[in-house]
């Protein structure tokens, strides 16, 4: 074999803050040869995005290579001046950036933003040559109607299909090596599948090398031959992707794959089936493995508490709850379809679905942050449809929402402090000296340090930002929490945290849960009960293990099927 | 979009008829008698002051002299200044010459302010955006009629690059330094406008994207950064547009440019509520139409804005 397409060697990034320098990437050394796949795995943080912005030269901000060389072809392109990296991307290294909602130009329609990389690369000239061209690398990606929909802007495109538009762009000039940073995280499980078998085939069919980068090691397992583990800008771990996932050798290799729920699902769904004596020892096993979160445990002691909780009233019943939107000039649309389910107190309820199947429009109208077109809501005893203001006020203080994004959900302008004690303050609740007693207890429930209280959101990582969201949920000591997609912007090991967090907060004050989310491989460690939702309607509900062990909708298989890296052999 | 067009247009009625008679109501309210301060220190025979108090039905309650003052309205007519001429008259001679003001100003400060603001963003604390930004930050402290006068005094009376004051007819090249001042606040504003969102759009995903496909800077700057980053500048014209209207009353009374600012004016000291009342309302009426204008615009720069 000759020299390999790329080779990193010895690359050290590092970024100018106001206090010096801060090193991203440090004496990272990798090769990649002709025709191969290689995934870069680590955690927001980790410097694997930031490794493939240095390979083509697009850092953000002050960021710059501080050290090494990146060889492409025998070429360093640590030394390419502008001008020549831009005949270099796209057309000999293509991109495919992470977030298809933010990576397409607005104002422009998507064949101009296609035809624009043509021309630039010089593939094609003349404006005919050039739209053919781009109809093609469109259907190439998976987009079939594309001469129809060139005339069309980003934002009449789905999720999906916009990562098709990216994934063609990127590929449009036949680059020998395709960068994809992250190019699924933003899209449902079912749509990643098919768009990452395509960009496999594709890849193989144009004899594409392959540099992934992903958080996601069940998914880099499946996709690439080669695996680099990246942690704190170092490289602790590469080879090949079965081998590390079957025998993690580095310590942090071991929590990941020990940590990562999609992986984990599997194991609880076998030991699931099994005695009780096998699962305790399977959980050694876990715990031997390093400091791992001792999920089977939380879940096995379910069955306990399942059957108390059942004897109780139901802490809430959905019966036939719909949810019509008028949509202007086009007629009705219906979110929410005839959707009925209890919750008993103090267990955990999933509400599983794509985006779009109408679970986070449930969750709204619990909150009666919506009304309901027709159904009843019943909560504690109340019904929502009926409740005055007053009683309502109340209401909410014993029902409490997490939400998404740890980002968008804390006021950047209110220290941790007063953000935990605000529902306290709202509601009326105690002394200013005992609220802040209060929220120190809070903040040792979430584990996180007292000295926190004045601090602002800004200061924090995603998920302590998260763990506040929770202390502020539970604030008012509520009988319900519905969490909505409450750990999904989280990184795997975190997401673990506040998982047990969530299921030992739940044994200690006999939390209710509604927990929305898309990602089965996390129902399966947190949920008592499952509905899987689609196009507004619950297709399926029944038990977690039932769902998982013998799934009755194609629906939900093909959600099941779609969780990356299930069908890979575990070695913890 | 023609229905949005339409829904707004019909929304001109009630705030027209609110605005109307708003000011006429409070022009009515000012203290004075406007015939008394027509004829000065000599007081006019009994006869005369009787015969203009009927002619303009200034003995008829409030409400009935609004209301003879719509109709003339609605029939085009705005009625007759206490000098005898006719308001149309007026109108039709001085709206044109603001309107030229204005747009020369409109023109200027986009041009202007764009540039700089794009450069200043695109070069962020480089000595070109320190010195754009102090001179923006000088020019939003400073009154309009501060930066008139010492406009007027040095460019046009000490070094004799424009014409302090603007000739009968109002020809073009007088009118550059009245738009040059009018243009000065709004400049600066659009400046950093230009400039902060330049900075956010360049830091923007779609940006590096673009990068990625192999497009140079000279093609990215244009098409991806500049473009989007228009989008709120757009949308301050319209506000802008009262501003300048203020602007060019105080504007025009320096360079005695003989348009809508200073017949208004002159018209507030007289009290001569026919001629305030038909300038403000055809001002509002201006004001309105450039503002469904910039929304319509805006709709065409942002193709996610659809207007149903």
């Amino acid at each position: 074999m000759s020299t390999p397409l790329l080779e990193v060697k010895d690359l050290e990034v590092a970024f100018r803050t106001q206090t010096g320098l801060v090193q991203a990437v440090r004496g990272v050394s990798f090769s990649l040869e002709r025709g191969s796949s290689l995934a870069i795995v680590g955690e927001s943080g980790s410097g694997k995005s930031t490794t493939a912005h240095a390979i083509i030269n697009l850092l953000p901000g002050t960021g710059f290579i501080s050290g090494g060389q990146i060889l492409l072809d025998g070429q360093d392109l640590t030394k390419a001046n502008e001008h020549e990296m831009e005949s270099i991307r796209g057309r000999k290294i293509g991109f495919v950036p992470q977030d298809p909602m933010s990576n397409l130009n607005p104002v422009w329609s998507i064949g101009f933003q296609v035809e624009e990389a043509i021309r630039a690369n010089g593939i094609a000239s003349g404006r005919k040559a050039v739209k053919k061209r781009a109809i093609e690398v469109l259907k190439e990606a998976g987009l079939h109607d594309a001469d129809r929909r060139l005339k069309q802007f980003p934002h009449q495109f789905s999720g999906g299909m916009r990562q098709r538009v990216l994934i063609g762009m990127g590929l449009a000039a036949n680059p020998q090596l395709l960068i994809a940073d992250e190019p699924t995280s933003a899209l449902d499980v079912t749509v990643q599948r098919v768009i990452l078998d395509h960009l496999e085939s594709l890849t193989r069919e144009l004899g594409t090398t392959l540099l992934f980068i992903t958080h996601d090691l069940g998914l880099a397992a499946e996709r690439a031959e080669q695996l680099l583990v990246m942690y704190k800008g170092q490289v602790v771990e590469a080879g090949p992707s079965v081998e590390i996932l079957q025998n993690p050798q580095h310590p942090y290799t071991q929590r990941l794959v020990a940590a990562a729920p999609s992986l984990a699902s599997r194991r609880i769904q076998a030991s699931g089936s099994l005695a009780a004596a096998e699962t305790a020892m399977a959980a050694d096993a876990a715990t031997a493995a390093g400091d791992t979160i001792d999920l089977i445990a939380t879940a096995e002691h379910r069955a306990e508490v399942l059957e108390a909780a059942a004897a109780q009233p139901p802490a809430i019943v959905v019966e036939n709850l719909t949810k019509v939107y008028k949509i202007r000039g086009a007629g009705e649309f219906t979110a929410v379809d005839d959707v009925s389910f209890q919750i008993a107190k103090g267990t955990t309820t999933a509400l599983v679905g794509e985006s779009g199947s109408g679970k986070s429009t449930v969750a709204k109208m619990l909150l009666k942050l919506e009304d309901a077109t027709s159904g009843k809501i019943v909560v504690g005893g109340n019904d929502l449809a009926t409740v005055s203001s007053k009683e309502m006020f109340a209401l909410r203080g014993r029902m409490q929402p997490v939400f998404q994004d740890p980002y968008g959900s804390l006021n950047p302008l209110r220290n941790i402090g007063n953000t935990i004690s605000e529902p306290l303050s709202t509601h009326k609740v105690g002394t200013k000296a005992s609220r802040r007693e209060r929220v120190f207890e809070l903040l040792d429930q979430v584990s996180l340090p007292r000295t926190l209280v004045s601090r602002y959101p800004n200061e924090l990582s995603g998920g302590q930002r998260q763990r506040i969201a929770i202390a502020r949920a539970l604030a008012l000591k509520p009988e319900i929490v519905i969490l909505d997609e409450a750990v999904s912007a989280l990184d795997v090991l975190v997401q673990a945290q506040i998982l047990r967090l969530l299921a030992d907060l739940q044994a200690e004050l006999n939390l209710t849960y509604l927990f929305i989310t898309h990602d089965l491989a996390v129902v399966r460690v947190i949920a008592d009960n499952v509905c899987v939702m689609q196009r507004g309607r619950v297709v399926e509900a029944a038990t977690t293990d039932e769902v998982f062990d013998n799934p009755k909708e194609q629906y939900t298989r093909d959600l099941l099927a779609a969780i990356p890296g299930a069908n890979i052999p575990l070695g913890a | 979009m023609l229905w949005y067009t339409g829904k707004r247009l019909l929304q001109v009625i009630p705030v027209l008829l609110g605005a109307t008679f708003l000011i006429y109501f409070m022009v009515f309210a000012m203290p004075g008698d406007p015939i008394a301060a027509l004829y000065g220190d000599r007081p006019p025979a009994p006869g005369v002051i009787d015969q203009i108090r009927e002619q303009y039905h200034l003995n008829d309650p409030f409400i009935v002299q609004y209301f003879y003052y719509l109709i003339g309205i609605f029939q085009g007519d705005f009625g007759v200044t206490y000098s005898g001429q006719s308001v149309n008259d007026v109108l039709a001679r001085t709206f044109p010459v603001t309107i030229r003001l204005a747009l020369l100003a409109v023109f200027i400060e986009m041009v202007f302010g764009i540039f700089v603001g794009l450069i200043s963003g695109l070069r962020k604390g480089g000595i070109f955006d320190a010195t754009g930004l102090g001179v923006s930050l000088v020019l939003i402290s400073l009154p309009i009629f501060v930066v008139g006068f010492v406009a007027q005094y040095f460019l046009a009376i000490q070094l004799g690059w424009f014409s302090p004051t603007v000739g009968a007819g109002a020809p073009l090249e007088d009118l550059i330094l009245p738009a040059i001042v009018l243009a000065s606040i709004s400049f600066a504003q659009i400046v950093r406008l230009t400039r902060s969102s330049v900075i956010e759009t360049a830091g923007l995903d779609f940006v590096r994207t673009a990068y990625s496909k192999g497009l140079t800077r000279r093609r990215i700057v244009p098409v991806h950064i500049l473009r989007n980053s228009l989008i709120p500048v757009v949308t301050y014209l319209g506000t802008d547009f009262g501003t300048l209207l203020v602007g060019a009353t105080v504007t025009e009374g320096i360079f005695n440019v003989p348009g809508v600012g200073r017949t208004l004016f002159q018209a507030i000291l007289r009290g001569e509520g026919p001629t305030i009342v038909s300038f403000v309302t055809v001002m509002v009426l201006l004001y309105l139409v450039v503002n469904l204008l910039v929304d319509l615009l805006y709709a065409v720069l942002d193709p996610r804005i659809r207007y149903a």
